[in-house]
C-alpha cells in the first residue's frame, strides 16, 4: 500500500501541479462566460454592455434638497419602507465659529431624516449663525475598485462592462459582507427578499435608453447622467467635467469612485 | 455607558446619536450575536487542536491525560462552527454556492474549503488513526448498539499488528504537523474576514488575523483546562496536578503573547490616531465600556495574567487545592474574556456609522434567529456533542492502549 516517492513520480506530480496552475486563467475566462449567460440583470435582449460606459455626477451647488429623487427611486425600484435607500440626500449645516474661538469654522451638523424624502426639520442652528448649508445626494459611488465586488463570496455582485456595479438577486446568499465592505453605506439587506440591494443606476431603464429615475425627476439638474462611450451633442456630462473641479468621496480608501462631486466640502464623507 | 448593559439585557428603542447613514439606521446590526459566536467557536476549535498538538508534535508528555479530550473538544466544536454562519444568511439554501462557485478574491469564499479540509483531512483522520486500535478492541468486547457503532467506526480495518499500529502513529504524527498550520489557517482566516474590511477602521487592521489566532489559542487551552477539570470532577477522580500545571504554564505564555499583541494594536491605534480615532475613544469609553475595559481587558486578560503568572513564580508554595481553584478561575475568566473580545470586534465594529459622525445602539432580542435563545442553543450544542463523544470515546469502562506521544517501541 505504500507508494515510494521517487524522483520520477515527484517530477510527474510537480508537472501536474504546474499544469493545474496554468489552467486557472482559462477557468476564470470560462467562469466569466458562464456568468454572462446565467446572470439576471434586467437588461433587454440585444443590449451590449461593452458599448457603453454609464456614469453619474453630482453638482452639490444645484441641489435644493427637495427629496424627489429619493421618492422616485423608492417607487421605481420598489425599495421597502424604512431605513432602506438606494439613494438619499444629506443636509449639511456648518456653523460660524464662535467669536474669539480662534477656529476657522464652527460645528458641522449632518442629517438625512428618511433619506431626505420628506424634507428636513428646521435647522438646530439660528439662521445668522450658519456659515454654509448645502445638500449632498448620495448613491452607489460606482467604484473602479469596488470593495463590495471584491468581498462577495459567490460573485453575486459584479462590475458590469458598462460601468454599473450590479447584484444578481437570484444568486446573492445574503451574507451581508458587501454591506460591511461598502465604505459609503450604499448597500442594505432587503428585508423582503433577504438579499443585498443598492443603486443599479436604474439598470432596467438605462439599458432601454431612459435616464435613471432620480435624474429624470431632479428639478435642478444636480444629478447629471451620461454615457462616456457615446457622447451626444452638448453632452451634459462632458459639460459638467469641463465646467467643474471635482472630488470623489473618501479618496484615501483607494476605491476610485466614478461618481464625482462638484462643490463638495471637506466635511462631506 | 450605563445603557450598554441594559441594551444587551432588555429591549429598548433603537437610538442613534449623531449622524448615521440612512441604511445603517436598522433595528439590529447586520452581523449580530451569531457572528460573535462564529469566530468564538472556530477559535475554540483551533486552540483545542493546538493543545492536542503539544502532546503529539512537541511531545509534551505531561499533557497526555488531556490529549484525547482536547481532540474531541476540537471535533465537537468544529461540527458546530458553520451553524451560526448558516443561520444568519439571508438565503441559507443558497449557501452551497460558496462551495460550487467561490469568488476567489473574497475572504469569505474559501471558508467552506478551509473548513472541509480541517474537518475531513485533519481532525477526522487524526481521530481515526489515533483511535483505530482501540476501536478494534472495543468492537470485540462491547456488545449492543455501542459495539455496533465501534464496528462501524473501524470501517472494516481490523488489523492491529505491530506494524500497522506503528503506521497509525506515524500518520497521526504527520496529520498533527499538518494540523497546526491548518488550525492557524482556519482561524487566521476568520480574522482576515474582519481585518480586510478597510471601510471599517475598527476592523481594517493588519494585526487582526494574528490577534485572532493568539486569542484562539488562549481560549482553546482555557476550554481544555475547564473540560478536563469538570470531567474529573464528574467522575470523582483526582486531577493530575502535573498535567494541570503544564496546561497552566502554556495558558500563561499564550496569554502573555496574546495580551502583548492586543496591547500593541491599541498602542498603534492610539499613537497613529488616524481618522475615526475620536470615535473609537468614545466607543471604548461609552459604548463598549463593560465588555472592552472590564470584560476583555481587566477580567479576561489582566486578572488571569496575574493569577497564572503568580502561579508560575510561586507554584511550590500554593497547595494543590489553591492551584486548582486558581487555574479554574483563570480559565473561566479567559473563556469569558475571549467571548467579550469577539463581541467587541464584531458588535463594536457596527456600533458606529461609517460616516464616522454617529453611533448606534444594539439591543439583543430574546427570540428570533439572532436572539439570545438561538445563540445559547448554538453554544450549548457543541457541549452536548462533546458529552456524547466523551461517553463513547473516553469511557472509563473501556481499556485504552498506548498514549499518543509514545512510539510503539516504548511500552506505555
Amino acid at each position: 500500500m505504500k507508494d515510494r516517492l521517487t524522483r520520477r513520480s515527484l517530477l510527474g506530480k510537480l508537472g501536474a501541479l504546474a499544469a493545474g496552475l496554468a489552467a486557472l486563467p482559462a477557468l476564470k475566462t470560462a467562469k466569466a462566460a458562464v456568468q454572462k449567460v446565467l446572470v439576471s440583470s434586467n437588461a433587454p435582449k440585444g443590449y451590449d454592455p461593452t458599448q457603453h460606459k454609464w456614469v453619474m455626477a453630482i453638482d452639490i451647488n444645484q441641489c435644493i434638497g427637495c427629496g424627489s429623487c429619493v421618492e422616485a427611486c423608492k417607487k421605481e425600484n420598489k425599495v421597502p419602507q424604512g431605513p432602506y435607500f438606494r439613494t438619499w440626500v444629506e443636509r449639511y449645516v456648518i456653523e460660524k465659529p464662535k467669536p474669539g474661538s480662534g477656529e476657522a469654522r464652527g460645528k458641522t451638523h449632518v442629517d438625512s431624516p428618511e433619506g431626505g424624502m420628506r424634507g428636513y426639520p428646521a435647522t438646530p442652528v439660528r439662521k445668522e449663525d450658519i456659515l454654509h448649508s448645502f445638500f449632498v445626494p448620495k448613491l452607489c459611488n460606482l467604484c473602479e475598485h469596488s470593495p463590495c465586488v471584491q468581498v462577495c463570496p459567490v460573485g453575486a455582485t459584479f462590475d458590469a462592462p458598462d460601468g454599473a456595479v450590479l447584484i444578481d438577486p437570484k444568486y446573492c446568499i445574503g451574507c451581508g459582507f458587501c454591506i460591511q465592505a461598502c465604505p459609503y453605506g450604499c448597500r442594505f439587506l432587503n428585508p423582503v427578499t433577504h438579499v443585498a440591494e443598492k443603486c443599479s443606476l436604474c439598470y432596467h431603464r438605462i439599458t432601454r435608453g431612459l435616464q435613471p429615475a432620480c435624474v429624470e425627476v431632479c428639478p435642478t439638474q444636480s444629478r447629471i447622467f451620461g454615457d462616456l462611450k457615446n457622447p451626444v451633442p452638448n453632452d451634459p456630462i462632458q459639460a459638467f467635467y469641463a465646467k467643474h473641479r471635482v472630488t470623489a468621496l473618501k479618496p484615501h480608501l483607494g476605491t476610485d469612485p466614478r461618481v464625482l462631486y462638484a462643490g463638495a466640502d471637506r466635511e462631506v464623507q | 455607558m450605563s445603557g450598554e448593559i441594559t441594551n444587551i439585557v432588555v429591549e429598548v428603542m433603537p437610538h442613534f446619536e449623531g449622524y448615521v447613514y440612512p441604511n445603517e439606521a436598522t433595528r439590529q446590526p447586520l452581523w449580530s450575536v451569531l457572528i460573535v459566536l462564529y469566530p468564538y467557536i472556530t477559535g475554540l476549535v483551533a486552540g483545542a487542536f493546538i493543545m492536542a498538538s503539544l502532546v503529539r508534535v512537541f511531545n509534551v508528555k505531561a499533557l497526555e491525560p488531556v490529549y484525547r479530550l482536547s481532540l474531541l473538544t476540537a471535533f465537537a466544536f468544529l461540527l458546530c462552527a458553520p451553524l451560526p454562519l448558516l443561520f444568519h444568511l439571508g438565503q441559507p439554501f443558497r449557501s452551497y454556492q460558496v462551495m460550487i462557485t467561490p469568488h476567489l478574491t473574497s475572504p469569505m469564499a474559501i471558508f467552506g474549503f478551509v473548513y472541509a479540509w480541517y474537518l475531513m483531512a485533519v481532525l477526522l483522520l487524526e481521530l481515526w488513526f489515533d483511535y483505530r486500535r482501540d476501536l478494534v478492541e472495543w468492537s470485540k468486547t462491547t456488545g449492543g448498539f455501542k459495539g455496533l457503532l465501534y464496528r462501524i467506526f473501524t470501517v472494516g480495518v481490523t488489523d492491529t499488528s505491530e506494524a500497522s499500529v506503528k503506521l497509525d502513529h506515524k500518520i497521526g504524527h504527520i496529520l498533527s504537523i499538518v494540523g497546526i498550520p491548518s488550525a492557524f489557517l482556519l482561524h487566521g482566516y476568520v480574522g482576515f474576514i474582519f481585518g480586510s474590511v478597510k471601510a471599517n477602521p475598527w476592523w481594517g487592521n493588519v494585526l487582526m488575523p494574528i490577534i485572532f489566532i493568539m486569542s484562539a489559542m488562549v481560549s482553546g487551552i482555557a476550554l481544555c483546562v475547564l473540560n478536563y477539570m469538570i470531567l474529573t470532577w464528574i467522575r470523582r477522580r483526582t486531577v493530575d496536578m502535573r498535567c494541570l500545571d503544564v496546561m497552566g504554564m502554556f495558558l500563561f505564555y499564550a496569554l502573555v503573547v496574546d495580551a502583548a499583541i492586543e496591547g500593541l494594536d491599541w498602542i498603534h491605534r492610539v499613537y497613529s490616531a488616524e481618522e475615526g480615532f475620536r470615535l473609537m475613544q468614545y466607543m471604548a469609553r461609552e459604548k463598549l465600556f463593560y465588555t472592552l475595559n472590564v470584560g476583555q481587558a481587566l477580567l479576561g486578560t489582566l486578572v488571569p495574567l496575574l493569577m497564572l503568572g503568580g502561579l508560575q513564580l510561586f507554584r511550590h508554595r500554593a497547595s494543590d487545592l489553591a492551584r486548582r481553584r486558581m487555574y479554574f478561575m483563570s480559565a473561566l475568566l479567559i473563556v469569558i474574556g475571549v467571548l467579550a473580545m469577539r463581541w467587541n470586534v464584531v458588535i463594536g465594529g457596527q456600533l458606529f456609522s461609517k460616516s464616522l459622525r454617529g453611533v448606534m445602539s444594539y439591543k439583543m432580542e430574546f427570540a428570533g434567529m439572532e436572539g439570545w435563545f438561538m445563540a445559547a442553543i448554538i453554544f450549548i450544542l457543541p457541549f452536548m456533542i462533546l458529552t456524547v463523544l466523551v461517553k463513547l470515546f473516553l469511557s472509563e469502562k473501556l481499556p485504552t492502549t498506548a498514549a499518543p506521544s509514545q512510539p510503539a517501541e516504548s511500552p506505555a
